[in-house]
């Protein structure tokens, strides 16, 4: 607040009110039904609901299928994570040590950003399709059997490269911003006190960068569990079956396809705590990042 | 060079030994960056080269390299010729839902949070604060985790298969809001109270002073804002039945279910592939052409 | 310790742009040379230059017997405070000492034994465990000269180093450091925009123009004998008076009625730019030159007075004990402290 703020009182209610009531119906009541409905049975055909305390959750956790999807995002994420990360740092500090075409690099290593991920996960379908697709063939070409749809690991791979394709560009972003924040003559000091360009790099510019990569990290993590829905989707073409899917996915299914409210708000419950942490892990990374300066 | 090589004769210990050094290492970068581009740039390439050849040489060839004469008979069945199940919706009516949705979106979620963040910082408000958790704790929960209760929302409210359906819940996250407020909070202090001496009521204040200033902030934040729009996918599958009201990013499953059938027919995939990029290319190019923006938008306002 | 010697070294960038000129100099060892100018003169340009930080388009530098131009900054024995100091916010301020010497290979208790001797002299023994976002700038400051000076390097280079600091401090580190790197002996450029920390700082300064070297002497002689009207009024506040006159009958001659009782230069011109600095002017006289006093600076231990001479802007600067009072002063002009600058070129004559 502005310390020689405006004192109406009419009008910032008025301001304020659009964004208050569309958070109330469509965030606040609806967490709070999912948060409801996950302690009760839903009966199948629509014949009201039991109330049975946390049951939903001890099923949850005791369910192998559950276990299984839970173990595969977490695999799933680490690797989109790590990968997306690594190549874009690459790329970002070529693109910074260039002069020459730095402007055009930029361009052609962001635009990505802009397809949505189950046009994406489309590409990708043509890219590992099981008869003529030219990744499928290199894959066999090496000796990998590869089946998009029929094998898991060959789902999970195709996953996990459209994802860290189409997430390349928005860490490479940050990453090139975060570089070209540091001080240039920081790095000029460096390049007096350190002859070797790699000591260089881990000694003065990846810690000055470390900020935006936990910052990143986040921004990763978040993107595995929820915004590659549109890849996971497509590249199953929308059937489950035996195919590797992340959690989210599974409320999606649960909830929509197997009418199990009960259990799918669980879901989203377990989902809406994992998110809680992660948020309140990156204010406290966001306030460390102020703190360097 | 004639003078270079002048003064360097007057040194005869003159050397050159680290040129070969740098320039190699120059080298090695511009072939990383080329191949990184190379990998962003040419599966889409290959898509485009593909919408240019026959359905049944896809069917059996899969991607294609090269430039055969159907690519503009292919965007114009992707634009103009009705699919779906029922046949009833074309390319122009998905792009047109796309551009409502997108620009719906962007407007309408800057109008709201540019309101919402206005009147937090700027108004001696007693529940200021307490606006501002409420509106804040959005941020934790994204749409994915809240799906099916929302979806029951709108369905309770008749609002499916419209485009205040569409749109609305989508502006339910306090992103733009959280931004507003960082950048009205970085303006500084002196303005608000030149203003009151000047004479300027928060109305005023707002259309004359704020909004002038924030111009580049909201350009960077609708490029984001349309980009996430048009891009939507869960929620417009939900919502959306009626094929009249799909947008290109939905129809994608659309494609993927009809490409997945097994029939007589020869799949469309010339269509399919030119309908995937024509559902890509608005997005692009606002991305390619307001770049700066963009980069600044997305780098300062962190989510 | 080394002798620094440019020759003919030039910068252009790729865009044709001339930004140091080729420049000739010798730097002996033990000297601290002050590169002055106004900004975009070229002289960061050419201590980036000394640094490695920026290519060489023409030219030899060598610091000692080599030849450095293509040499890494790390391989060049070099140490360089900058402007805005570029610790690494990341390392305490020991780490931020130590680290050149690390990378150099040399014993940890070798580093801390030489981290701990240059605090003790810059006073920042209680500070060596904090990061510099936790420093005053003057600490900072500091921490930026002892990273020089734990290095032993051969050549010292500092890039406006000052220019951050308060007035009142900054006096104090132009006094420190002058009197760390006498102790050092340590060769040393030095660049600033600032007129008073070249005059009292460099036993040689270089005064830079556009890229191109104006006059390189020591502070006295830039001074007393100012190459160019450009150094004349570059160096001294308020700066030297320069008036148009022309060459009558053997006499010099403001305009129409004031005529000067100066012998006019050696060197036969119609017209010539006459220069005295402020200081050297005195009040009182027989008459033949008269300021029209316009206003009065009180300035405590002197007083400023601007006027016009003879239709043309003129101030002098008289002790707190004379009169001085707006209207006509009948004033002196020594015949002694003169300088003629050619009307065009604007070269000493």
């Amino acid at each position: 607040m502005k310390r020689a703020g405006f004192t109406t009182v009419w009008l910032p209610v008025a301001l304020l009110l659009p964004q208050l009531l569309i958070i109330a119906i469509f965030f606040y009541w609806p967490a709070a039904w999912a948060v409801q409905s996950s302690f009760y049975l839903q009966d199948p055909f629509g014949f009201g609901s039991t109330f049975v305390g946390f049951e939903n959750y001890t099923d949850l956790l005791q369910n192998v299928e559950y276990a299984k999807v839970a173990r595969f995002t977490v695999i799933y994420t680490v690797l989109v994570t790590f990968f997306s990360l690594a190549l874009a740092l690459l790329l970002a500090v070529k693109a910074d040590a260039v002069i020459r075409g730095a402007k055009t690099y930029r361009t052609l290593l962001m635009w990505v950003y802009a397809i949505a991920p189950p046009v994406a996960g489309f590409l990708g379908l043509m890219f590992f399709d099981q008869r003529n697709g030219p990744l499928t063939e290199m894959f066999q070409f090496f000796g990998w059997d590869f089946r998009l749809g029929a094998d898991f690991n060959s789902t999970a791979t195709a996953m996990v490269i459209v994802a860290v394709w189409k997430q390349i560009p928005v860490n490479f972003i940050f990453f090139l911003s975060g570089l070209q924040s540091i001080p240039k003559s920081v790095r000029e000091a460096a390049l007096i006190d350190n002859r070797s360009a790699t000591g260089r790099f881990w000694d003065v510019t990846f810690p000055l960068l470390a900020p935006t990569a936990f910052f990143l990290l986040i921004i990763n993590i978040t993107y595995s569990l929820f915004d590659t829905f549109g890849i996971v989707d497509t590249l199953v073409r929308s059937e489950p079956g035996n195919n590797p899917v992340t959690l989210v996915y599974k409320v999606f299914v649960d909830g929509f396809r197997g009418n199990d409210l009960g259990g799918s708000s669980a879901q989203s419950v377990i989902l809406m705590i994992l998110v809680l942490v992660l948020t309140i892990f990156q204010f406290r990374l966001i306030e460390r990042r102020i703190h360097y300066t | 060079m004639a003078d270079l090589t002048q003064s360097s004769t007057l040194q005869t210990s003159v050397s050159t030994p680290l040129r070969p050094r740098i320039k190699l290492r120059h080298v090695v970068d511009h072939a990383i960056l080329i191949a990184g581009a190379f990998l962003m740039l040419f599966p889409v390439v290959l898509v485009l080269m593909t919408t240019s050849f026959e359905d049944a040489d896809i069917v059996k060839h899969g991607l294609q390299l090269g430039f055969e004469g159907k690519m503009l008979e292919n965007f114009e069945a992707a634009m103009f010729e009705a699919s779906g199940f029922t046949k009833t919706i074309t390319g122009t009516r998905m792009l047109m839902n796309s551009m409502i949705l997108g620009l719906g979106f962007a407007i309408g979620k800057i109008v709201i949070s540019m309101m919402a963040a206005y009147a937090i910082v700027y108004f001696r408000l007693r529940f200021a604060t307490l606006a501002f958790w409420i509106i804040f704790t959005t941020l934790l929960l994204p749409l994915e985790v809240r799906i099916l209760p929302s979806y029951e929302a709108i369905q309770s409210l008749g609002l499916a298969n419209t485009y205040t359906g569409l749109i609305v819940p989508l502006i339910a996250s306090a992103t733009g809001t959280f931004f507003f407020r960082q950048f009205f909070r970085s303006i500084p202090e002196e303005l608000v109270e030149a203003a009151r001496i000047d004479g300027a009521g928060p109305v005023k204040f707002f259309i004359d002073i704020i909004i002038p200033l924030s111009r580049t902030m909201i350009a960077a934040i609708f490029i984001i804002m349309f980009v996430y729009g048009w891009n939507q996918y869960l929620w417009p599958t939900l919502i959306t039945t009626d094929e009249g009201m799909f947008t290109l990013v939905r129809g994608i499953k659309q494609i993927v279910q009809v490409l997945s059938q097994t029939g007589a027919m020869i799949p469309e995939y010339g269509k399919a592939l030119a309908l995937s990029l024509i559902a890509m290319i608005p997005p692009v190019l606002i991305v390619i052409f307001f770049q700066s923006w963009f980069v600044k938008g997305l780098t300062e306002s962190d989510k | 310790m080394a002798q620094v010697t440019l020759d003919r070294v030039r910068k252009t960038y790729p865009n044709g742009h001339e930004a140091v000129q080729p420049c000739t100099v010798e730097i002996p060892d033990g000297e601290l040379v002050v590169l002055v100018g106004p900004s975009g003169c070229g002289k960061s340009t050419l201590l980036r230059m000394i640094a490695g930080l920026e290519d060489i388009t023409e030219g030899s530098l060598s610091i000692g017997p080599d030849v450095v131009n293509h040499k890494d900054p790390a391989d060049r024995n070099i140490a360089m405070v900058f402007q805005n100091y570029a610790l690494y916010p990341h390392m305490t301020v020991a780490k931020n000492m130590g680290y050149g010497l690390k990378n150099r290979g040399a014993s940890k208790a070798e580093i801390d034994q030489k981290v701990a001797e240059a605090a003790r002299i810059l006073n920042l023994g209680d500070y060596l465990d904090r990061r510099p976002s936790q420093l005053s700038g003057g600490q900072r400051q500091r921490v930026a000269m002892g990273r020089a000076i734990v290095r032993d390097p051969e050549l010292f280079l500092f890039d406006e180093p000052l220019s951050n600091l308060d007035a009142k401090l900054r006096n104090q580190m132009r006094i420190e450091i002058r009197a760390l790197q006498q102790r050092l002996g340590v060769t040393s450029v030095y660049v600033t925009h600032d007129q008073v920390e070249a005059m009292t700082m460099a036993d040689r300064i270089i005064v830079l123009n556009g890229g191109r070297v104006e006059q390189i002497g020591t502070p006295s002689e830039i001074y007393e004998r100012p190459a160019s009207t450009f150094v004349a009024g570059f160096m001294g506040a308020p700066p030297m008076n320069l008036m148009q006159a022309r060459v009558l009958n053997g006499a010099v001659q403001l305009d129409g009625t004031t005529k000067l009782t100066l012998a006019p230069p050696a060197v036969a011109t119609d017209t010539v730019l006459v220069g005295f600095r402020p200081e050297d002017v005195r009040l009182g006289g027989d008459g033949s030159a008269v300021l029209e006093v316009a206003i009065v600076e009180e300035l405590g231990a002197h007083r400023l007075l601007h006027g016009t001479l003879g239709g043309q802007s003129f101030s002098i600067s008289v002790g707190k004990d004379e009169t001085a009072q707006v209207g006509p002063q009948p004033i002196t002009l020594p015949q002694d402290r003169v300088h003629f600058f050619h009307p065009e070129r604007g070269t000493r004559l």
